[in-house]
């Protein structure tokens, strides 16, 4: 049984079908990529799992819960979290409470304790703080953990986007081009993280990237996506070697 | 943490200490009767400026209609006092359930509005708690309730239409409010309960639930995505704001002896008037909307002989700093004459 069994999943937007036939099957601790040209449905896909949009047809099924058209709130309580393209923090926050945003609902306290500082209050922020400064740890980010969000560096932003993804004990993660305009120092740094995520959380990952250097370094198999359909699947050498896929990146 | 607390102390620190200031002047003598007087006003707007700077501030949602929420709460308290005033009660306990329940019904209303609108993407709450501090205030103007012998009357129409026994009272007369509400309202008392709405708020703010109405205001798609519930934060937030605004209601209606809702105390502009407040004070800072609301309640007052031309100067006022706070170069200037970064660069100096 794998983790994530997704089959024959669809989207239209009007007259548009932006994916379509969809399957993919992830075994637990895998590493996966799902990669493809620009505008070939990827971030489709990505807000399909998390409940962003609706799909038309197919179904998704997590861990034999099915997550089919639940809304993106219940989705990831089921278990998976997810970065976005375009970084997405709550920039008005300091880097650690970012991380606490994501702790939520583990450490459920009532807003009435909270209000009084009654003792619930007090155990439960230290066991958060205690948590979140672990994570900010695994991705060296404890010593800016007072900085606002948004004064991070870029880099930096990616990875404090995965600690609170990770934050909210997910059971599959999503990381939505997480090297985008990253140098290649850090996306070599990056890519030791992310093996670490895996390694150190026992984390099963999905990830989108155009940055064919880390998809090869560190994904075990492959799915590629080419205007909304499964153009080829299987071992990351295989399927970068198969002239169909060369195709469909470099054109004929 | 710490500098938070340290941060919430000073806010503290300096509500006491005007307390202190006020109240010595006032018991040596040296208070004017006119600035007695507004004593109690400071306190129920410094409250309002408080309440609406959690919606504003902290939810990121814009309420156009605050003073129907403070209208709300000032009835549903004056109508409980004159219900109790004759029973022998307490008077201070008598007030302290009013502003519960001030608190109380303004939250109910809160959260019904909050249910539908919420729900909702953009800037539907302005529209639609601008309607309802209208509404609220109009619908007030033409309600009578009595009591007599047989329970509670209630009319749209007017004082005949309750249809009361001779021994039977009337309560709320339409557009003449509610008369002879118990004079419970004190400055310690307003004082009391500021200290308590901005201790609820500092410390919702800063708890799981506080974080997660700002994590909405700040991206409420990643929000959603790390498994928040997206309307039941922000009806909490609103109606808690709400309730505080109640409270303040109450404040205000124990200070006066007749209570009615006309467009001055409860309107339109009452609400702006508030929002104002926030704005200037800086929209999410707590402590900016108290003294942002003191000095302006007082202004007018201790300056009666520029009061017409109160109007122009915060229009001009208002003018001012959205083209200061939009000019990069008064930003820059503002920030290299921060006080903070004068003090830091003092000490690089020192060493």
């Amino acid at each position: 049984m794998a983790l994530l069994d997704v089959n024959n999943l669809g989207i239209s937007f009007g007259g548009l079908r932006a994916v379509d036939s969809f399957d993919i099957h992830i075994e637990k601790g895998q590493l996966y990529g799902l990669i493809g040209p620009n505008g070939a449905g990827k971030t489709t896909v990505f807000n399909m799992l998390t409940g962003v949009y609706k799909p038309t047809d197919g179904t998704i099924v997590l861990d034999g819960e099915n997550i089919t058209g639940k809304k993106t709130t219940h989705i990831n309580r089921a278990g998976v979290a997810r970065t976005f393209q375009n970084i997405r923090l709550f920039k008005n926050l300091s880097v650690l409470d970012n991380v606490k945003v994501g702790l939520h609902n583990d450490y459920p306290y009532s807003t009435l304790s909270g209000i009084l500082r009654l003792p619930s209050y007090r155990k439960q922020e230290k066991a958060m703080n205690e948590k979140a400064m672990e994570l900010l740890k695994v991705f060296d980010l404890d010593k800016e953990c007072d900085y606002l969000a948004s004064n991070l560096p870029y880099g930096k932003q990616r990875k404090l986007e995965i600690a609170r993804a990770l934050a909210t004990n997910p059971k599959l993660l999503l990381l939505d081009e997480p090297a985008a305009g990253m140098n290649p120092n850090e996306t070599g740094e990056l890519m030791e993280t992310i093996k670490l995520i895996r390694d150190e959380f026992d984390m099963t990952i999905l990830l989108i990237e155009h940055d064919m250097k880390l998809v090869s370094g560190i994904c075990e198999k492959l799915t590629v996506l080419n205007f909304g359909r499964v153009l080829a699947e299987g071992e990351t050498s295989e399927v970068l070697n198969n002239p169909e896929v060369i195709k469909a990146y470099l054109g004929d | 943490m710490s500098k938070q607390f340290k941060n919430n102390l000073i806010t503290y620190g300096i509500i006491i200490v005007f307390f202190a200031i006020m109240q010595t002047l006032a018991s040596t003598g040296n208070l004017s009767s006119l600035f007695k007087g507004l004593l109690v006003p400071i306190c129920v707007y410094a409250i309002m400026a408080v309440s609406l700077n959690l919606t504003v501030g902290i939810l990121g949602e814009l309420s156009l209609g605050h003073a129907g929420f403070m209208c709300v709460g000032a009835f549903a308290s004056a109508f409980f006092s004159m219900c109790l005033k004759d029973s022998g009660m307490n008077s201070v306990l008598r007030f302290i359930l009013a502003i519960l329940l001030a608190a109380a019904v303004a939250a109910i209303f809160g959260v019904l509005i909050g249910i539908p609108v919420l729900r909702l993407r953009g800037d539907y709450l302005a529209i639609v708690t601008l309607a309802f501090g209208e509404i609220i205030k109009n619908l007030v103007n033409v309600m009578y309730i009595g009591r007599d012998s047989k329970g509670f009357h209630i009319s749209l129409k007017d004082t005949a239409a309750l249809g009361l026994e001779t021994d039977g009272q009337v309560i709320i007369k339409g557009p003449q409010g509610i008369t002879g509400t118990p004079n419970d309202s004190s400055f310690i008392a307003g004082t009391i309960i500021l200290l308590i709405a901005v201790f609820i708020i500092t410390n919702f703010v800063n708890s799981r639930s506080g974080r997660a109405v700002m994590s909405i205001r700040d991206n409420r798609i990643a929000s959603e995505s790390i498994g928040i519930n997206i309307s039941k934060y922000k009806i909490m937030a609103f109606a808690l704001s709400a309730s505080i605004a109640g409270a303040a209601g109450a404040l205000y209606a124990h200070n006066l002896n007749t209570l009615n809702a006309l467009p001055k105390n409860f309107g339109y502009n009452m609400s702006i008037m508030i929002l104002v407040y926030v704005v200037l004070g800086g929209i999410g800072s707590i402590r900016g909307s108290i003294i942002a609301a003191t000095i302006l309640t007082a202004l007018p007052e201790l300056l009666r002989g520029f009061s017409d031309y109160r109007m122009i100067i915060y229009s001009v006022v208002l003018i001012a700093l959205m083209l200061i706070s939009n000019n990069p170069k008064a930003k820059t200037f503002l920030e290299q004459h921060d006080l903070r970064t004068i003090l830091r660069r003092a000490e690089k100096e020192d060493k």
